[in-house]
């Protein structure tokens, strides 16, 4: 026996949970398995569709455009534009995300002092755009040492935004340690938990807009790290936003990342309304195949091997980074089902000597057919209830183009339609 | 002690240590406390971190990638350096390995510097080590207080006495103890007829059922403290519901899962008692029975602490042949069909706000609760959210982390109070001692309600 479904997908990244989601959304039985959390929590949270050309061109102005262009074994052609548009609203049926009222890329000041093109961002990021011609503060914490606010502000400068930008230090309220853990400011801000402030105590919230206050001149929008509530992060940016007196947004931060978990938390809660099973923790090892038909896979836990079966199988496991693709000196590998993954056979081959060059590495990963199905050396399906979606998949560099989140759920949305159908 | 070794033999993510990793030897003898195995794949991303519950309310902790991976690094550099006692406040939830994108094993480099911590540097006359250790060894004082349960239960909760343990040894007067049942589990167990009565109750349910009478089923239950003394009537559902299914049912030999010692640091203690669960349990084992548990720490611990911290003959078997009980009934009967099929009426027909326990969530179990009784006709069930409950078996008693610990359980109390039902439902026992303190709710555990569906 096993625990059985319709349809089992492996991985939770953005290119699972959208598959999963889709699949049961078709009416299959699914189940997602996951080794970790979702990686979705080291990301930033912002969700890109196509910011620069394969060629470095850029930024682009209208990514369903720009992807009409692309090389024919881009994920996006496998499944087409439409089905790009259609996968987004999806999207944004599930998540408070904005940006989908125009085809056009947001421009989002990252907390690096960068501006990215964006497709989706969150609500709390919506004060911060850079087409927005009104003035900004950006708020530093003293010992949040990995976003500098004047140093981005310079940054934001440099790159010729329309407005002027300033960046100030300030200490967050209260006796924190100077390593504290981005979820105790978040915690501290969702409950305005007490702080005290030179002998009196307050509340998180409160004492935070007066540090700002006092260095704020009149900028209309104030820029914080994405440290501003988990649960209640809409209640804490309302309350700066009236103690303030000026608009609030959170910038994107790296890992680990509030948004980022956020994004994760609303994306897990539709799928848990669509229906579906998942479970997170414990990575799958092996499995069995009748001819190129998968039967069963195993997850183990500590030596103890589950079996879990499905009539159809999607495998979003990431890429390099996410441990889907995997690689040792002699040759490049997908561990769980070992897809064939086409890479030079030297494996100087395999990288450019410029330490930003093009890359072969960063576009590593399985072929597919049309239906999402990963090919063998000989362009044979390697099995037939077998689909890709995500970072595991070849032929793109998510990195170079900021095609990552849209590709993840393009692809996903195709996978676990076609799984859905399938296994009817 | 700890005998350090490499965390699993198949480890998808070990980019550094590969597979024929050796841990270093880096003190001079090597029985002693190692945190190497696994921090070399740690890149300090920090992920660990937003997952630590304590982090999230405690301004003095560290959390835990400086708990693990940090202090081996300053162990490394600084050969004075002692472990920092902050460790002690890490409560052992263990949710810090499901976030870790590398495989470290964060908590057992905290279970091993936690037992360094108390075995070299802690003064063994502080009262803090004196009501650790008693709190620690749950078991005995149950086992004392089992044989005059009417007696117990008074005195634990009598305002004075309570007030004189909190002055005099640091343990909370704020909680309520548990109460000890009037009869045992192993008493019912006895009286019953034991594994006799058993086999021939799995062979009437293997006619029943249309399987050969003498089918080869059969489970070693190992019920844990908590069972046994306080809350037989969890074990009894395990055993009538196995037996329901066909499975016979031995109650082996059996201590303390260790768990309360693992938090504590008392690895000493906790390795008495692991012997002589990993002793009868791998004999069990070797004739062909699976290791069942009903306590998610107790799975836990065999399944994943003891392999990680002690080098005991057959516990590698042990622990890939231990399951949860409802994960074993879900992987090798059709039980999703059966449930769907039933329903359930009378004392259990209500509203669940359902809890996963950290140590359910680590096993990969956090759902499968949720996703059985949601088919159940009679019964709704809601889960309450991730948050831990804040308790983490005696952390929760300290007087000094009681305020802490209720800090954390906070965002449970509300989820559980927002969800529709008034009956909580959880398969830990301190956690669901904590979700009755904070809501007055009555408890349930999953087994009593799979009990109320499946036998009639």
């Amino acid at each position: 026996m096993a625990i059985n479904s319709d349809v089992l997908v492996i991985g939770g990244g953005l290119a699972g949970l959208t598959s999963a989601l889709k699949a049961a959304r078709e009416g299959a039985d699914v189940r997602l398995v996951s080794y970790k959390q979702s990686s979705l929590r080291h990301a930033s949270g912002l969700v890109d569709l196509l910011g620069y050309t394969p060629d470095g061109e850029g930024p682009v102005t209208d990514p369903y455009a720009a992807m009409a262009d692309l090389h024919d074994a881009h994920p996006y052609q496998t499944v087409g534009v439409e089905t790009v548009r259609e996968s987004m609203s999806m999207f944004d049926e599930v998540t408070d995300y904005r940006g989908d009222h125009t085809d056009t890329n947001a421009l989002v000041p990252t907390h690096g002092g960068t501006v990215k093109p964006t497709a989706r961002y969150p609500t709390g990021a919506a004060a911060g755009l850079a087409s927005d011609d009104r003035d900004v503060l950006l708020v530093g914490i003293e010992a949040m040492v990995d976003f500098d606010a004047p140093h981005a502000a310079a940054h934001l400068e440099a790159a010729g935004v329309p407005f002027d930008v300033r960046g100030e230090t300030i200490k967050f309220p209260g006796d924190l340690q100077a390593d504290a853990k981005i979820t105790r400011y978040a915690k501290l801000l969702d409950n305005n938990g007490e702080v005290a402030v030179r002998g009196r105590k307050k509340g998180a919230r409160d004492a935070l807009a007066e540090r700002v206050n006092t260095v704020r001149e009149n900028e209309a929008r104030v820029g914080f790290p994405a440290i501003l509530g988990d649960a209640h992060t809409d209640g804490v940016r309302a309350a700066l936003e009236e103690k303030i007196g000026a608009d609030v947004f959170e910038v994107p931060m790296g890992p680990p990342s509030l948004p980022g978990l956020r994004l994760e938390d609303a994306l897990f809660e539709a799928l848990d309304e669509s229906g579906a099973s998942f479970e997170t923790g414990n990575p799958v090892v092996d499995f069995d195949a009748d001819g190129d038909t998968i039967e069963t896979v195993y997850i183990e836990k500590n030596g103890a091997r589950i079996p879990n079966s499905a009539d159809q199988y999607v495998l979003a496991t990431g890429g390099l980074v996410g441990k889907g693709i995997e690689s040792d000196r002699e040759s490049v590998k997908e561990p769980v089902f070992d897809c064939h993954i086409e890479h030079g056979e030297d494996r100087y081959d395999w990288f450019d000597g410029d330490v930003f060059g093009d890359h072969a590495f960063a576009s590593f990963g399985v072929e597919t057919d049309e239906t999402l199905r990963p090919l063998t050396a000989d362009d044979a399906v390697e099995f037939e209830n077998l689909r890709a979606a995500g970072s595991v998949l070849g032929g793109y560099d998510f990195a170079a183009e900021k095609s990552g989140s849209g590709v993840s759920i393009a692809t996903g949305y195709v996978a676990g339609e076609n799984a859905a159908a399938e296994a009817r | 002690m700890s005998d350090a070794q490499s965390p699993t033999d198949f480890d998808p993510v070990e980019p550094n240590t590969g597979h024929d990793f050796e841990p270093v030897d880096v003190f001079p003898d090597s029985n002693d406390f190692d945190l190497r195995p696994g921090a070399d794949s740690c890149f300090k991303c920090s992920v660990c971190d937003t997952n630590c519950p304590v982090a999230e309310v405690d301004d003095d902790f560290p959390g835990p990638k400086f708990q693990g991976p940090e202090q081996w690094r300053l162990k490394q550099t600084d050969d004075d350096y002692e472990i920092d006692d902050s460790v002690m406040s890490c409560s052992n939830c263990m949710r810090c390995d499901n976030a870790c994108p590398s495989g470290v094993p964060l908590s057992q480099m905290h279970n091993t510097a936690r037992g360094e911590y108390v075995e070299e540097q802690m003064d063994k006359l502080s009262i803090e080590y004196v009501r650790n250790r008693i709190l620690a060894n749950y078991r005995t004082s149950a086992t004392i207080a089992s044989k005059v349960p009417g007696l117990a239960n008074w005195g634990m909760n009598f305002g004075p006495a309570r007030w004189l343990m909190e002055k005099t040894l640091g343990v909370t007067k704020e909680r309520e103890f548990p109460e000890f049942a009037s009869e045992t589990f192993r008493e019912w167990w006895t009286a019953r007829g034991g594994a006799d009565a058993s086999r021939r109750n799995a062979q009437e349910s293997r006619e029943r059922m249309g399987l050969d009478r003498n089918a080869d089923k059969k489970v070693a239950y190992f019920h844990g403290c908590y069972s046994n003394y306080n809350s037989p009537n969890v074990g009894q559902a395990m055993v009538r519901v196995f037996e329901h299914y066909g499975y016979e049912v031995v109650a082996p030999e059996q201590k303390c899962s260790g768990t309360p010692m693992f938090a504590n640091g008392m690895l000493k203690d906790a390795r008495r008692h692991a012997e002589v669960n990993v002793s009868s349990m791998s004999d069990l084992v070797d004739q062909g029975y699976d290791a069942i548990a009903s306590c998610t720490s107790c799975s836990m611990a065999l399944r994943q602490e003891y392999p990680e911290l002690f080098d005991i003959e057959g516990i590698e078997k042990v622990a890939s042949n231990t399951f949860e009980s409802l994960e074993y009934l879900r992987i090798h009967e059709d039980i999703q069909e059966d449930i769907q099929e039933t329903d359930v009426s009378g004392e259990l027909a209500e509203e669940f706000a359902y809890h996963a326990p950290c140590h359910a969530r680590n096993q990969g179990l956090e759902r499968q609760s949720v996703e059985l009784f949601r088919d159940l006709d009679g019964v709704g069930i809601e889960d309450v959210g991730e948050s831990c409950s804040g308790i983490s078996g005696t952390y929760g008693w300290k007087e000094e982390k009681y305020e802490k610990s209720m800090e954390i359980g906070e965002e449970m109390f509300e989820h559980m109070e927002h969800a529709e039902g008034d009956v909580g439902m959880t398969e830990c026992p301190t956690c669901a001692s904590q979700m009755e303190h904070g809501t007055g709710y009555e408890i349930r555990h999953p087994l009593e309600l799979l009990e109320a569906a499946l036998v009639k």
